[in-house]
């Protein structure tokens, strides 16, 4: 009895207990301090621009840092109604591939160009997962300038990433497919499927991209990349899965091995076999669509052909490093020494040696190799393992002193560790389930070590609720210190996947205020108010149409018949920074306009029923916007009303007809 | 007739040489500064044109129906070149004489350009300022635009500040030094 009512006692105790007992609470995390330390004044700049990948909204965001406020959002793989991107006549090209125009892609990573392993602040290069594309945003004006697509690949994953003078941008293939377009069976994977490394030779000078050469590879799963810097210079490293080469339940199939492979590149052996014609000519079919700044014009050109290398006929270009268990992240230290492997379903993160690899390399001490290309020792090139960082880690960023910070998926968290000894330092929470994580430069030689920021893949309770699908996120953590410390939970457009930061000098005082219409090279143009025009060619007519506040010229047209293709060519005639003109028509299913000062753009519009159209500036450009507006008149096929335009005392005067016709 | 003294014969060249800068510098600037235009706005007057922020300004200007300002509506800029030309050669001619009374007079020639030239201005200003369209879209009751000749003065949200440049200061020197020098002259008699 005595020890019932011990027992129910010791309950008792334990219940009253139970309430006091709280869990962690995730708003809990945020010391005092934070607030200052993001707060950037009304009149105050950014330290720092902060690109973000666009994920399944195919676009590129731009924010600032600290603050995380968004200044744009810059249109790559995606049509942007906004400002007619891809709706334009000039424009369209821009997202033309093999299979037509493709308006849509899956963001995922993003380059910021090097000079010497440091941010220069010229380009930015993104990839395009899906229909395999590589682009270039100058960064002068932050409009995409080129988009090259890339045959013999599928979901273009480990790209694009650059050597450290910007001589290549690659792109790694994460689905292995047959080579050109042969129809073969899946199952014959093992044998007919490769997986392809385009390296795109980018022009110093003006940035053009040119795919220099592929190197085929076993059929596999390519997943990210980076390029040696240093002593490794010459060398690049794709993480890779699924080299169980299954076609079927990856889920299960793809991780079964113990080890996958870490496949090192010579970039620069590769070059010379390429320029010694090793390498074969094969046909293939790709896009290379150009944004002529002078023209203000995009252009298409269908290439027709690639040069594929394989490893057989070029020894010493490809080597395999055995990397537990389907790396993600592979990483380069800003010394160009330690390659870290993220294994993804790892418990460790393994770091290699470079000089440990280049002397194995030279012993020609393999374990063997996979389809021909040679395997080298897991212990003779390993620099040291991690052990026990977290659950799940996916990419390492570095911050300059010697530290490495991992992002692990499975156990939501950012994990800070000693590159030397190998030893966690530190770890905070992320909010939650973080993807890449980025320190400014953190990927360069040259990190800039104040801040870090997570991209996380799920919100849950960081934000107001917005139905089933939350606000995308990213976390600004201080790593200044010993201990790194979350300042702000800021909300990204799309699903951000990584991101690239670099000191807002770099780019700031660079941009283009506005273009110089003396030098707008644009077929289209129209140069002042007296040579508007409106021309008719067949059922073809084109409007030469000037904006500038607060009119349109011409405002009033007359003369268009239902089913006409009509092309508003209008010239914004302002020579002044921010001040854009729109123009949008009434019922028109296409888009709307965004013109910059100085530029000429093209909407089309194909009337299919008739009636007064107004047409109107969609941005608030003056006091007097709301009335930079006119009327398109659509008459009725065959009808004869006469081609007639005009502004103010120009407008078209009634004539005999309208007068008979208002009686 | 008087010869000149030695201050007064270096003097012509100095004067000539400091007008020789109303070919390479600006003579006037007038500065304006609003809130949306946070790196301010200016418009430099030279001796044979109108330069700087003048298409945004025209810009501006059409709300209130102000002229659009353009380089060719402008006789000044053809007559003020061959004006201080002529004072230029005026000017080596008095030097080559080396007389007193010549000097005056080259003094006096200057004084009446300078004069000629700030009542030109001031009408332009005013003509600018008061001559407005009538169907202009914003019409403030009483108000005029007419920048200040020389100084501050607000206009709307305007903070407008005329002022010499380079070469309008190269040009006070020179009056100053004109009108010294012929005091000077005068007392050495």
């Amino acid at each position: 009895m005595k020890n019932i009512r011990l027992l129910l006692a010791a309950a008792a105790a334990v219940a009253v207990s139970m309430p006091s007992c709280k869990m962690k609470s995730t708003a809990a995390a945020v010391e005092g301090g934070a607030a200052s330390k993001v707060y950037v004044a009304p009149g105050k700049y950014d330290e720092f621009y902060n690109f973000v990948s666009g994920g399944f909204n195919g676009q590129v965001s731009v924010y600032g840092l600290p603050s995380g406020r968004l200044l744009k959002i810059i249109p790559v793989f995606s049509v942007f109604p906004e400002n007619g991107y891809g709706y334009s006549e000039e424009t369209k090209a821009m997202l033309n591939t093999t299979q037509g125009q493709v308006p849509w892609d899956d963001q995922h990573h993003l380059e910021l160009s090097q000079t010497n392993g440091e941010q220069d602040g010229r380009w930015l290069f993104a990839n395009a997962n899906n229909t395999p594309r590589v682009a270039r945003i100058d960064l002068k004006t932050f409009k995409t300038a080129e988009i090259l697509q890339l045959p013999n690949s599928a979901g273009n994953h480990s790209s694009p990433f650059i050597t450290e003078n910007t001589e290549y941008v690659v792109a790694g293939t994460r689905f292995s497919v047959p080579l050109g377009a042969e129809d073969v069976p899946i199952s014959s994977f093992k044998k007919n499927f490769k997986s392809t490394a385009s390296f795109i030779k980018v022009d110093s000078s003006t940035g053009h991209m040119s795919l220099a050469f592929q190197i085929v590879l076993p059929g596999m799963n390519l997943d990210l990349s980076h390029a040696g810097k240093g002593p490794s210079h010459d060398w690049f490293f794709f993480s890779s899965y699924n080299t169980e080469q299954a076609y079927t339940l990856l889920e299960v199939n793809a991780s079964q091995k113990d080890k996958d492979y870490i496949v090192a590149v010579n970039w620069k052996k590769a070059e010379e076999y390429a320029k010694a014609g090793k390498g074969k000519k094969v046909p293939a079919e790709y896009a290379h669509n150009t944004f002529d700044e002078q023209k203000q014009l995009a252009t298409s050109v269908m290439e027709k052909e690639t040069l594929l290398l394989d490893p057989k006929d070029c020894p010493d270009m490809v080597y395999m490093i055995p990397c537990p268990k389907s790396p993600h992240g592979c990483d380069i230290d800003p010394t160009g020494e330690y390659i870290v492997g993220s294994g993804k379903l790892a418990a460790l993160i393994p770091v290699f040696s470079f000089s440990k690899i280049m002397d194995a390399m030279q012993k020609k001490d393999f374990e063997g190799d996979f389809q021909g290309i040679p395997i080298l020792k897991y212990q003779d090139v390993l620099h040291g393992e991690v052990q026990k960082p977290g659950l799940g880690p996916l990419h390492t960023e570095f911050d300059g002193r010697g530290n490495a910070y991992t992002s692990m998926f499975l156990s939501s968290e950012v994990v800070k560790w000693s590159l030397k000894d190998l030893k966690v330092l530190d770890r905070v929470p992320t909010y939650y389930s973080v993807g890449h994580l980025m320190i400014p430069g953190g990927d360069t030689k040259k990190p800039n070590g104040k801040y870090l920021v997570a991209y996380n893949k799920i919100t849950k309770d960081r934000y107001l609720p917005t139905g089933p699908e939350l606000a995308q996120s990213a976390q600004l953590y201080d790593i200044s210190g010993d201990k790194m410390q979350l300042i702000l939970d800021y909300p990204t457009v799309g699903e951000p996947h990584y991101g690239q930061a670099c000191p807002a000098e770099l780019i700031r005082d660079k941009q283009v205020k506005f273009y110089d219409i003396t030098k707008n090279g644009n077929q289209y143009v129209t140069m002042g108010e007296k040579n508007v025009k409106v021309v008719r060619n067949g059922n073809r007519v084109d409007v030469y149409m000037t904006a500038i506040r607060s009119h349109l010229v011409p405002d009033n047209i007359e003369g268009v018949y239902v089913g006409d293709n009509v092309y508003f060519h209008v010239t914004n005639l302002e020579q002044d920074w921010d001040i854009p003109h729109g123009f949008a028509i009434k019922n028109n299913p296409n888009a709307e306009l965004l013109i910059m000062p100085g530029e000429t753009v093209t909407l089309k519009y194909t009337p299919l029923k008739q009636g007064i159209q107004p047409f109107y500036c969609t941005d608030f450009c003056s006091a007097l916007h709301q009335e930079m507006s006119g009327y398109l008149r659509v008459s009725p096929k065959g009808s004869n009303v006469p081609l007639r335009y005009g502004t103010g005392e120009t407008a078209p005067a009634p004539t005999a007809a309208d007068t008979v016709a208002a009686k | 007739m008087k010869k000149l003294t030695k201050t007064g014969r270096i003097s012509i060249p100095v004067v000539l040489l400091l007008l020789g800068a109303l070919w390479l510098f600006p003579m006037w600037r007038i500065d304006l500064r609003a809130p949306q235009y946070p790196g301010g706005l200016t418009m430099q007057i030279w001796i044979n044109d109108v330069k700087g922020d003048v298409p945004i300004i025209n810009g501006l200007n059409h709300y209130i129906g102000m002229k659009t300002i353009k380089k060719e509506d402008f006789k000044e800029f053809v007559v003020l070149p061959v004006a201080m030309g002529v004072f230029a050669v005026l000017g080596i001619v008095v030097l080559l004489m080396g007389k007193k009374l010549p000097y005056y007079i080259w003094t006096g020639v200057f004084v009446v350009i300078a004069a000629y030239s700030f009542i030109d201005f001031y009408k332009w200003e005013y003509d600018y300022g008061h001559n407005l369209d009538p169907g202009a879209p914003i019409q403030v009751p009483g108000m005029a635009y007419q920048p200040p000749l020389i100084g501050y003065k607000q206009l709307l949200n305007f903070e407008v500040l005329s002022q010499p440049d380079v070469a309008g200061w190269c040009y006070i020197v020179s009056g100053i030094i004109l009108a010294s020098v012929a005091i000077y002259e005068w007392k050495k008699r």
